[in-house]
């Protein structure tokens, strides 16, 4: 489907892989009492965190998360992905994900996706602040090191 | 067992709608963020998706004593707004511009681009410690 106006943008299946991504988390809230947030259950997994859900329980969960993108390049063959130029923007990135994400306890799925569809004022301005300040630095780093490719 | 079922399940359909809505890449995620160029806004159709489910089963939530597979539900606190919250999410969303990866998909495209996926997943794990360690030292 085509948003016009928008020539690169995908609504029809970014709607049907958010209605998805929702009933994940609400397995996970409803099932096993819990949010889904992936920084938090990764952090969990690999034992840096000693607290949140049990341990196997986020083990699974964020396996599945694998398994569930190779299941769909099984049906639908690979997935283009343009990465940043060199792998210290991914470096550089990931370190501060991962300090941001336990600082500000939740990152796009457990503020943006289960904070907010729970009204939560801290999710909502969380939220609100890391889309800011993401899209602040896409427009600094356009500007200064040029777009990606 | 229930459990486990349960917890793979949630991720594996997490992992596939990642995939299915494009998150997976890192171009497509920043084309979002990049509202003074060639902004894509799909990703604001996967959260509007996402949180439309989400927002039915917190209703569903209030009607139940209990979670399906468990004893209690454990949920954060939906109310304290503190400099942390607002400096960690300030600086998350500069790594995310950065790399155009947030953990989910990052984690996702482990089963798809390993190598730049692996980089980043383990720099972020490695943030995650120094924020441990940070936080031991105050």
């Amino acid at each position: 489907m085509m948003l016009s106006g928008f020539p690169d943008a995908a609504p029809l299946e970014g709607l049907l892989g958010g209605l998805l991504i929702g009933l994940a988390a609400a397995i996970m809230l409803l099932g096993l009492g819990r949010i889904a947030g992936v920084s938090g259950m990764a952090a969990r997994a690999t034992g840096i965190s000693n607290s949140g859900a049990p341990w196997p329980v986020a083990v699974l969960f964020v396996g599945g998360l694998v398994l569930g993108a190779a299941v769909f390049t099984g049906l639908n063959g690979p997935i283009v992905a343009t990465y940043p130029p060199s792998y210290s923007w991914l470096v550089a990135g990931g370190l501060i994900v991962g300090f941001g994400t336990r600082m500000g306890s939740g990152c796009t799925s457990g503020h943006g996706v289960c904070g907010m569809s729970r009204l939560s004022p801290r999710s909502l301005l969380a939220t609100v602040t890391f889309i800011g300040s993401g899209m602040a630095t896409v427009a600094i780093s356009n500007a200064v090191l040029g777009a990606w490719s | 067992m229930i459990r486990s079922l349960l917890a793979l399940l949630s991720g594996s359909i997490f992992g596939f709608g990642l995939a299915l809505s494009g998150m997976i890449d890192p171009m497509r995620v920043r084309g979002f963020l990049d509202i003074f160029g060639a902004w894509d806004p799909t990703l604001a159709f996967v959260m509007g998706g996402a949180t439309i489910v989400m927002a039915a089963a917190w209703l569903i939530q209030r009607r139940m004593h209990t979670p399906v597979a468990c004893d209690e539900f454990s949920l954060p606190s939906t109310g304290l707004i503190d400099r942390k919250l607002l400096g960690g999410a300030a600086l998350f969303g500069i790594g995310w511009g950065i790399a155009g990866l947030c953990p989910g998909p990052a984690i996702a495209s482990l089963a798809t681009n390993l190598i730049p996926a692996g980089i980043f997943v383990l720099s972020m794990l490695a943030g995650m410690l120094a924020y441990r360690v940070a936080e031991r030292a105050t």
